[in-house]
């Protein structure tokens, strides 16, 4: 059922969501083979006992140069690969984890509990979206001490409300349908019918969200990287800090600092949203042109009596 | 094609429903919300009783807003009911919260009119049918479900039943739904079945199938039904006992032969002259209610039916809007100078909208209230057999306003005729 569309999608579509997996898994694999591509941890500044060169340009041994605190930039870009797709995963997983059933919930039952979701949602759309990032990244780790989490958690809240707003929307006309009062009418309780009628066809629109807001997610810990304000440089290799870092090595023509790491969001997140528009593009019922498709007649079976 | 089987004599009554009032608020407009001024309400249905025999097939018949379609969701309990009782068995559906209802369900079943929308689209038809066994925990394990899912299947004739159990509901075609939908509703075993214009989106060939299956079912599963339709044809097929329904009521309920072949009130009489006739020798004369139905917020005073009813006379209820509807039937018929001419009369034409058996026309401000009933008088003369004339009293002038009496007008209650009842008050002794 889910991946009839996607396998079936032809032309623009399929290349924006080839294009776009073919860059995401590439990010996927340097961030789960970190360990193995990079050919230094993130925070090594010497091997075999030898200092690296500071600001070293690009050569066989440092292929991305090195930085002012002698660190092996293509090591930093990979394990940034890493910290980015820890936080993506899971930022998008608990904004799903919450957003999907507060929205499924609030479209269902409606009333007060739905005016109440949708007050505490809409002031929190209000905020500016970086703006609360870092506010919350900053209470979250004075709680849950410092790592990926509190960047994590703190995108969470950012992205809540927009999976809030859509399974609430389309869960408020989906409950008209008739298949929710036809299962009502063979007694299904309230969760019955959220989990086994209403769930399903409410979330075709929510990987689309999800892809979307995952390459948000990247430029918003890039952000707080770049303020100060996110994984602290100790814990990961961040490419928002490394960017920040390299602020001052592009006036002295140092370009190799900042440029990798840069280029490795865009990257990323020209990657994610490719496949977020693809989906879209076979997704979504009102942009989905249907094909036709050719037909392969069976061979006459003598024996089917079955003709109704 | 099968008879319909004859429900046992003196069998008891499966379900009672008493005086049943649906009434849904109207939100209005914004500020008529936040002034919590109130919008009214529409009578969806308005003082429904019916009693259902065992193994007997009533049909609710009715044009679209006549209510029976909220009538058949307030008998499952669906909608809740403003007023009123529905008993099933000697329980009051009407007064149980949801989760007390959800055990009842296994007795009473839905089938609804679009069997495309009636099935979750995510779920194939093996879950589907199945799934009110395991919501009622009815089924100890996967084969035991199995195993009834595909006797249900065979049941509705969803053969071979391999082919169709792992369909989903948009690979079957709208006959095969239907018998999907119908086998969902049988697999609890219940004994009374709502069925909402179940054949109505389904092809013609297909319906006498489905109606078929209905009647076969209801033999073999000692049902009872409930037939919500707006197509005589079929009710005349399937159903015992028909009730016709006209703005949240019934207007008249009896045996399907006696309503058929001597229909009482004079909206069934006219719902039978509308079915088409399909022999073009025979020209019958059509007696079609005229207009529209009226609007269910505001319905007409007395019978609701008499704006319409060439019958009408006296006591139906006649009043300020049925002055107004006449004139406007009037003046469409005028050509412009005179209809300008008719109207610079009335002060304010909204002021005939009012209820009760007196009615006060003011003129406008150069023009006279003798001008008025002069015009009406005129109106009255140029076709004295209108029957609104016949709820008229008197046509009169006083304190500057042109003043209508009425007979003031009953609500018909459901009185007996032969074999059945009918609100009439054609029927009533009283006015005999």
């Amino acid at each position: 059922m889910v991946w009839a569309p996607i396998r079936s999608s032809r032309g623009l579509p399929r290349w924006l969501l080839g294009a776009g997996c073919t860059i995401t898994l590439l990010f996927v694999v340097l961030a789960v083979f970190a360990p193995l591509i990079a050919p230094y941890d993130f925070d090594t500044f010497s091997a075999d006992g030898q200092r690296f060169a500071q600001q070293a340009p690009p050569s066989a041994e440092h292929w991305f140069g090195t930085t002012v605190q002698a660190l092996d930039v293509f090591s930093r870009v990979v394990f940034g690969a890493r910290t980015a797709l820890e936080v993506v995963v899971l930022s998008v997983a608990v904004s799903l984890l919450v957003g999907v059933p507060l929205g499924l919930v609030s479209g269902y039952f409606g009333r007060w509990l739905d005016r109440l979701l949708v007050l505490i949602t809409d002031t929190v759309f209000s905020f500016p979206p970086l703006l609360l990032a870092i506010v919350l990244s900053f209470l979250l780790s004075g709680l849950l001490g410092g790592g990926v989490a509190p960047a994590a958690l703190a995108i969470t809240v950012v992205y809540v409300p927009q999976y809030f707003r859509v399974v609430r929307n389309t869960t408020f006309s989906a409950k008209e349908a008739s298949y929710v009062e036809a299962a009502r009418a063979i007694g299904a309780g309230p969760l019955t019918v959220i989990t086994r009628y209403l769930f399903s066809n409410v979330v075709q629109s929510v990987p689309v969200i999800a892809t979307l807001n995952a390459a948000d997610a990247i430029l918003t810990l890039a952000g707080l990287g770049f303020l100060g304000y996110g994984i602290q440089p100790t814990e990961a290799a961040e490419w928002g800090y490394d960017i920040q870092r390299a602020i001052a090595d592009a006036g002295a023509g140092i370009w190799w600092t900042g440029l990798f790491p840069g280029l490795a969001i865009v990257l990323l997140v020209t990657g994610l949203t490719l496949v977020g528009e693809g989906l879209n593009e076979t997704l979504n019922p009102t942009l989905r042109r249907r094909r036709l498709l050719p037909v392969t007649l069976p061979t006459r079976d003598t024996d089917a009596g079955g003709s109704r | 094609m099968p008879t319909r089987p004859e429900p046992a004599a003196g069998a008891a009554t499966v379900l009672d429903v008493a005086d049943l009032r649906v009434h849904f608020e109207l939100r209005g407009s914004f500020l008529g919300r936040l002034l919590g001024r109130d919008a009214g309400s529409v009578q969806a249905v308005d003082g429904v009783t019916l009693s259902l025999r065992h193994g007997e097939v009533l049909g609710l018949v009715g044009e679209s807003g006549s209510g029976k379609t909220t009538l058949g969701r307030a008998l499952l309990g669906l909608v809740r009911p403003t007023a009123g009782s529905v008993c099933y068995r000697g329980t009051d559906l009407a007064g149980l919260r949801q989760a007390q209802l959800r055990p009842l369900r296994q007795r009473i079943q839905m089938v609804f009119q679009d069997p495309g929308a009636a099935l979750n689209p995510a779920m194939d038809i093996e879950t589907a049918v199945g799934h009110p066994l395991r919501i009622h925990g009815l089924v100890r394990d996967r084969d035991e479900l199995r195993d009834r899912v595909h006797d249900a299947l065979r049941r509705v004739g969803l053969v071979p039943v391999e082919r169709f159990a792992s369909k989903y509901p948009a690979e079957l075609s709208g006959g095969q739904q239907q018998r999907a939908v119908l086998a969902r509703a049988i697999i609890l075993g219940p004994e009374l079945l709502v069925a909402d214009e179940p054949v109505s989106m389904l092809d013609m060939s297909v319906r006498a199938k489905i109606l078929e299956l209905m009647l076969d079912l209801r033999r073999d599963l000692d049902l009872s039904c409930v037939y919500i339709t707006h197509d005589l044809a079929t009710a005349k097929f399937f159903c015992d006992r028909v009730a016709i329904m006209y703005l949240g009521r019934i207007v008249e309920i009896g045996p399907t032969e006696r309503i058929f072949a001597d229909p009482a009130h004079p909206y069934t009489r006219a719902l039978l002259a509308a079915v088409p006739e399909p022999d073009p020798t025979r020209t019958l004369t059509r007696q079609l209610p005229r207009g529209e139905v009226p609007d269910g917020v505001d319905p007409p005073g007395g019978c609701s039916f008499h704006p319409r009813c060439p019958h009408a006379f006296a006591p139906c209820g006649w009043e300020g809007r049925d002055v107004r509807a006449l004139l406007e039937q009037r003046w469409t018929a005028l050509d412009e100078a005179d209809y300008a001419a008719e109207q610079a009369l009335f002060a304010d034409l909204a002021e005939l909208d009012v209820r009760g058996s007196r009615l006060r026309i003011r003129p406008a401000a150069s023009r006279s209230a003798e001008s008025i009933r002069a015009l009406l008088e005129q109106v009255r003369v140029g076709d004295p057999d209108e029957p609104l004339w016949r709820g008229v009293r008197q046509v009169s002038v006083a304190d500057g306003a042109c003043v209508v009496d009425f007979v003031e007008g009953v609500d018909p209650n459901l009185g007996p005729v032969d074999e059945g009842a009918v609100a009439c008050h054609l029927y009533d002794p009283a006015y005999r």
